[in-house]
């Protein structure tokens, strides 16, 4: 029978309760979490964690198991230290995630949920990731890489796999590993949450509009955007979508796609600011 | 008069670190919160059904109706889970309002928790957005450490804990019966309704589903009243909501403003097409609601009129295609969604949603017959109305549209390919002598 030994056993328990006691009405509510704390220890479902996850829960294995092969986070063999997902859905494949996800393909040398020799990369057709604004989006260990091309994430994933570290363009200062995002969806926090942006411009783009042309919505409620608190607005404003770098070294996408979108009033105006 | 913008959600996106309990009082948050627990819970509800708020997921029930129809308390717990699984290709708004602004998610939870008599509520957010989680994670805790959350929320008596679950990456989870069989630790399949969440829901107890964005709308309802809710918006399709325009548009992004909003009138917000080209066909409200074209440039963006006009207002997120997209690959790409996201649970879905993508990728190809066309209208009649929930429906939705306006593109297709270069639809040039688009298979 597959197991853990006894220090990993212990850490692993000892987080499991925790995981158990947000759910006191009825325990196998944790088991999603569980199976991302499982991967977060081995890296992949294992059969040892399978087990453990249905000793915690007094459920059989099988039943474990059922669970696990259905959600296409928990992978079935051992993944990447970074998960790459382009999105090829629809939208982004027509804006250039079909070609984003060719180019990277051929780079790399792997197919869809395959891995790199230096097990640094696997590559992933992703579903829609909900930033449609943005696209062509890359997903990283589930940070989002903004209005990417072949070229920036060409060069996002020689950065990977030269141990470089990178910054999403919303999101935290760095992009974790596979083990320690998985340990964050089990409901660990790592401090991380105050890093980055709260909104890329697109998100903005509405808000901004609004502001130019002096609409507001009625009664008090547009009031409240009308305070002196939008001096301080001004100078705080976020960083806009569509840069990325990696922390030392800039590599964003500031291409031909990134100016065009960047040429326009509001969002012309949101770059000013951040140079400012 | 032409419709404005009405940034209620959005208005304290661009402060100083908008996600932090700090950040958030001083725009005037968890002010509604001290109004509502100074108000009866019936009084809250009735509030929320007078203002005509409709949910902001996709189907727009009434939300007031929603919680109305829990059963009287019978001395057991009654759970509030909001759907932040937002998943609905197109959709992109629930994400960045969470991970701007995740208290005002927060705030409204614990208003309508209080209004339902929930002690417990859950935040069911996927799995694909962990910096998403950490902002979620951060909000309740703060909340916590105030006295915002806990046995004594806000020093009023009132108790409610909070827990926000990650899913681990299913679009069916965003269906309510899934999303509550995969937050009890299962495979997300739907359940059959009746009976419905509200009677039995969650660990089988009555049971309110509602979507980040209607959550978040409560405060503003509580703090500047019904009729100024009603002030925004249609008669039947009331208040402000995030029209969230993607594609071929200048400026996409959000742009919140009041139901009944035209295209027209966001295109021009936008910046219009991007250059050069033409408005092809665009969603009104996600990949499950039948395609428009530019002769629905005027449709008021409301439940009714999108509803008569022969699609669904949805979540209103606008995917905008121009002249250089086939709409054969669309679709196709769009079916693959569909195949792979089926959990399975009912023939119909599983079985027609793999044969429609077996002929639409044939006929993308250029190896389809004309009979093909009508097989595939065959098989969505066999899907539509024949599944425990809505997602093969969704499958055939711009099928059948397509079909509908552009059957000439399917039949110029069944002689020789795809007349369309992907490499035009792109956002960037394609290096020289790389290929993709058409053909490729779905993972």
């Amino acid at each position: 029978m597959a197991s853990y030994d006894a220090q990993t056993l212990a850490q692993l328990e000892a987080d499991a309760a925790q995981v158990l006691a947000r759910y006191p009405e009825n325990p196998r509510s944790a088991l999603l979490p569980l199976l991302h704390l499982v991967q977060s220890v081995d890296g992949y479902i294992t059969a040892a964690g399978i087990e453990f996850c249905a000793r915690s829960l007094d459920l059989t294995a099988a039943e474990v198991s059922a669970v696990a092969t259905f959600y296409t986070q928990y992978k079935r063999h051992p993944n990447g230290t970074y998960t790459v997902g382009v999105c090829t859905n629809t939208l982004c494949a027509v804006m250039g995630g079909d070609q984003i996800w060719a180019e990277l393909s051929d780079h790399l040398g792997v197919g869809h949920d395959e891995t790199t020799e230096d097990g640094a990369i696997t590559l992933e057709r992703v579903e829609c990731n909900a930033a449609c604004d943005y696209a062509p989006v890359v997903m990283v260990n589930w940070e989002f890489f903004d209005n990417q091309t072949p070229a920036s994430a060409t060069a996002l994933v020689d950065a990977l796999q030269a141990g470089e570290p990178v910054r999403p363009t919303r999101g935290a200062d760095r992009v974790v590993g596979f083990k320690e995002t998985s340990r964050v969806l089990a409901g660990f926090t790592d401090g991380r949450a105050n890093e980055g942006p709260g909104a890329g411009a697109p998100t903005l783009v509405g808000l901004q509009l609004a502001d130019e042309r002096g609409w507001v919505a009625p009664g008090e409620a547009g009031k409240t955007r009308a305070q002196p608190a939008r001096g301080e607005r001004q100078k705080t404003a976020p960083r806009s979508g569509g840069t990325q770098s990696s922390v030392d070294t800039p590599a964003g996408p500031q291409g031909e796609d990134a100016s065009r979108r960047t040429s326009n009033d509001a969002s012309g105006d949101q770059t000013k600011r951040e140079e400012s | 008069m032409a419709t404005t913008l009405t940034p209620v959600l959005s208005r304290t996106w661009d402060t100083e670190r908008p996600w932090t309990l700090e950040s958030y009082r001083a725009s005037g948050g968890y002010d509604a919160l001290r109004t509502a627990l100074a108000t009866a819970p019936a009084d809250l509800v009735q509030m929320v059904k007078d203002s005509g708020l409709r949910g902001r997921g996709g189907a727009g029930f009434p939300t007031g109706m929603k919680w109305g129809f829990l059963p009287a308390p019978d001395g057991g717990p009654r759970y509030l889970v909001v759907n932040a699984d937002e998943s609905e290709p197109g959709t992109c708004k629930d994400i960045p309002l969470m991970m701007a602004s995740p208290h005002q998610l927060l705030e409204g939870v614990i208003i309508t928790s209080y209004a339902i008599g929930c002690h417990h509520a859950f935040i069911y957010l996927r799995g694909e957005v962990v910096h998403v989680y950490r902002r979620l994670l951060q909000a309740v805790q703060e909340a916590y450490d105030a006295g915002l959350l806990g046995s004594d929320v806000a020093g009023s008596g009132f108790q409610l804990d909070v827990t926000v679950h990650a899913g681990a990456g299913a679009y069916i989870c965003g269906e309510e019966t899934a999303l509550l069989d995969s937050l009890e630790g299962r495979r997300g399949q739907p359940r059959l309704k009746p009976p419905f969440p509200a009677v039995e829901g969650l660990y089988a107890r009555p049971t309110v589903v509602n979507n980040v964005e209607s959550i978040a709308s409560v405060p503003s309802i509580v703090q500047y009243g019904s009729d100024w809710f009603r002030s925004m918006g249609t008669e039947r399709s009331t208040g402000y909501g995030l029209f969230s325009l993607s594609g071929h548009v200048r400026n996409p992004g959000q742009y919140e403003a009041p139901l009944g909003i035209t295209l027209r009138e966001l295109l021009e917000m936008a910046g219009g097409i991007r250059e050069g080209h033409e408005l092809k066909f665009w969603t009104p409200g996600g990949s499950s609601t039948p395609l428009f074209t530019a002769e629905h440039l005027d449709v008021p963006l409301d439940y009714e009129s999108v509803g008569a006009a022969g699609s669904m207002l949805g979540t209103r997120a606008l995917q905008i295609f121009d002249d250089s997209v086939c709409v054969v690959r669309a679709i196709t790409r769009w079916a693959e969604f569909y195949k792979h996201e089926s959990c399975g649970k009912c023939t119909p879905c599983r079985e027609g949603t793999y044969w429609l993508v077996q002929i639409l990728q044939r006929i993308e190809a250029g190896r389809g017959t004309q009979e093909d066309l009508d097989t595939l209208l065959d098989v969505c009649d066999n899907i539509l109305g024949r599944a425990f929930c809505a997602l093969g429906d969704g499958a055939t939705s711009t099928i059948t549209s397509g079909l509908q306006y552009f059957r000439e593109e399917f039949e110029a297709h069944l002689s020789g390919g795809c007349p369309f270069d992907p490499a035009k639809a792109a956002l960037f040039e394609y290096a020289s002598g790389s290929v993709s688009g058409a053909g490729t298979v779905g993972a």
